[in-house]
């Protein structure tokens, strides 16, 4: 009960919106009425198009995600538990850190064209890093006696970095995922808005070019709730694997 | 008496010779041992004794095989040792628990690692369980025991994958003193069910004599063994603590160790 009350303030919003289209305090090109967004919403869901847009993004997105945890974590396990690896890519890591992953969005689609390709090399690319961080730090930070308990019980060092390590570095990657998660969003539908035949971004760059607010909008709102569905549905699984900390 | 001399066919730890220096990542080598030798029966329980940074911990783990012996040699029933092994166990001052195994988990890990059969390690881990007093806790986290309990765990999991040789270093140091006290007939309990080497590393005088057959003195850094005393006492006896004997081991102990103990604040002894 408590969770929903929290989310109170979102109903005045929804409220305040309505009526400040109804009362013709902005123009209802620039806002349009939330029942007319709903409206609309229905209607695209009807059609089909909000299902197979969404699909192929979310296609998109999870590919890539799933490619930069999969990598990010092992290139920052690798990184902290290995020093020339570490020589070799931290310099690398620093430089490209920082880089506005959109910047890259004309690089990838020259590389892998229009379709999914370019988008899941984009998410993977934008994402990775911050999972190589955080399983980086973690990683580093695994207690020197746990290591020696697992190597003192007959764990081989291969075995002693999977046992130890790894769920030592979990906590901080598990928070350098969360952040990939909001980045994967944002790169989604950066990318289909610029160069896309489908998908989520697109929808809403085509529906916006034709006049379509209403509907325009109504695909902006489902993206702001998925993503925002992602992260709590996310941080549930976080607190499941991380129980033992209590 | 030379360490040669000392060597008999019981003879289980052979340490001659060890030196150490710590590396900072930046300034200079600290030397942490001075050529340290000292030889160590089947089943004797020795306690290395000295005030904090003479390098007892870091002979401990150079036991353990951790890091590298530079200079000199430890050997094991003979055998030079080059890294950590199942056969000599260790037990850390702050438990050193795998935080996301329960008690059971923990104490399964050195079973599984060893390839013993499911059915058999489920056995040997929930008697060690019994035998240090958690049954019940067995499916709880580190993070929800209390350090004495923390500690069982930890002596549980080392003794259940049955290593000839338990390293312990300084393993009540991190409880409150009724707790230590426990803990500490708690072990010669379970050491007795159990017998096997133990190397015991201590700055507590008290728990030295009260434990140890033999406490090895170390002078401070660059630690020295400076002299090895026979503490041998009836361990079943409640009242040992009060005996004349034992009180006076204490006192000769005390006066050894905090000789160095001063040299370690760089004062001049008074």
């Amino acid at each position: 009960m408590k969770q929903v009350t929290r989310y109170l303030p979102l109903v005045l919003l929804a409220v305040a919106w309505e009526l400040a289209a109804r009362l013709e305090l902005v123009s209802s090109t620039a806002l349009p009425p939330l029942s007319d967004v709903i409206r609309a919403w229905i209607e695209l869901l009807k059609d089909g198009d909000l299902v197979s847009n969404g699909l192929s993004s979310l296609y998109r997105a999870f590919a890539g995600l799933a490619l930069a945890i999969m990598v990010g974590a092992m290139l920052g396990i690798v990184m902290a538990w290995w020093k020339p690896v570490n020589t070799l890519l931290s310099p690398l890591v620093e430089m490209f850190y920082p880089l506005p992953k959109s910047a890259l969005i004309p690089v990838t689609v020259i590389w892998l064209g229009y379709g999914d390709g370019s988008k899941i090399l984009l998410i993977f690319l934008g994402c990775m890093l911050p999972v190589t961080i955080g399983a980086f730090n973690g990683a580093r930070s695994s207690e020197q006696a746990l290591v020696w308990s697992a190597r003192s019980m007959g764990a081989n060092r291969l075995r002693m970095l999977w046992d130890v390590v790894v769920p030592s570095a979990m906590p901080e990657m598990l928070n350098g995922v969360r952040t990939a998660l909001a980045l994967s969003f944002i790169l989604l539908v950066a990318s289909e808005l610029i160069v896309a035949q489908k998908g989520f971004g697109y929808l809403i760059g085509s529906l916006g070019a034709n006049g379509s607010y209403d509907a325009m909008y109504a695909v902006v709102l489902t993206v702001a709730f998925l993503g925002f569905a992602a992260d709590r549905v996310y941080l549930v699984i976080t607190k499941r694997t991380l129980a033992w900390r209590e | 008496m030379t360490l040669h001399a000392a060597m008999t066919a019981q003879t289980q730890i052979v340490i001659d010779g060890v030196s150490h220096h710590y590396r900072p990542p930046r300034g200079r080598a600290v030397k942490a041992l001075d050529q340290v030798s000292l030889a160590v029966q089947n089943r004797e329980f020795v306690a290395l004794l000295g005030p904090s940074g003479c390098g007892k911990s870091t002979l401990l783990y150079l036991l353990g095989g951790f890091m590298p012996v530079e200079t000199g040699s430890i050997a094991v029933d003979g055998n030079v040792i080059t890294g950590p092994g199942p056969d000599r166990g260790i037990v850390f001052q702050h438990f050193a628990l795998f935080p996301w195994k329960t008690v059971r988990g923990n104490i399964l890990y050195g079973l599984e690692r060893q390839g013993m059969p499911k059915a058999e390690r489920e056995q040997r881990a929930r008697d060690f369980i019994e035998l240090v007093g958690l049954s019940g806790f067995e499916d709880s986290y580190p993070s929800q025991l209390s350090g004495g309990m923390k500690q069982r765990c930890a002596i549980a999991r080392t003794l259940a994958f049955d290593p000839k040789i338990l390293l312990m270093d300084e393993p009540f140091g991190a409880l409150d003193a009724q707790t230590r006290e426990l803990m500490q007939s708690e072990l010669l309990r379970i050491w007795q069910r159990t017998p096997k080497t133990v190397i015991f590393v201590t700055h507590d005088v008290g728990e030295a004599v009260y434990l140890a057959d033999r406490v090895a003195v170390m002078s401070a850094r660059p630690g020295r063994i400076k002299t090895i005393v026979d503490t041998k006492f009836d361990k079943t006896d409640p009242h040992v603590h009060k005996s004349k004997a034992f009180v006076e081991k204490v006192d000769e102990l005390w006066s050894l160790v905090k000789e160095e103990a001063i040299k370690a604040q760089g004062v001049r002894a008074p």
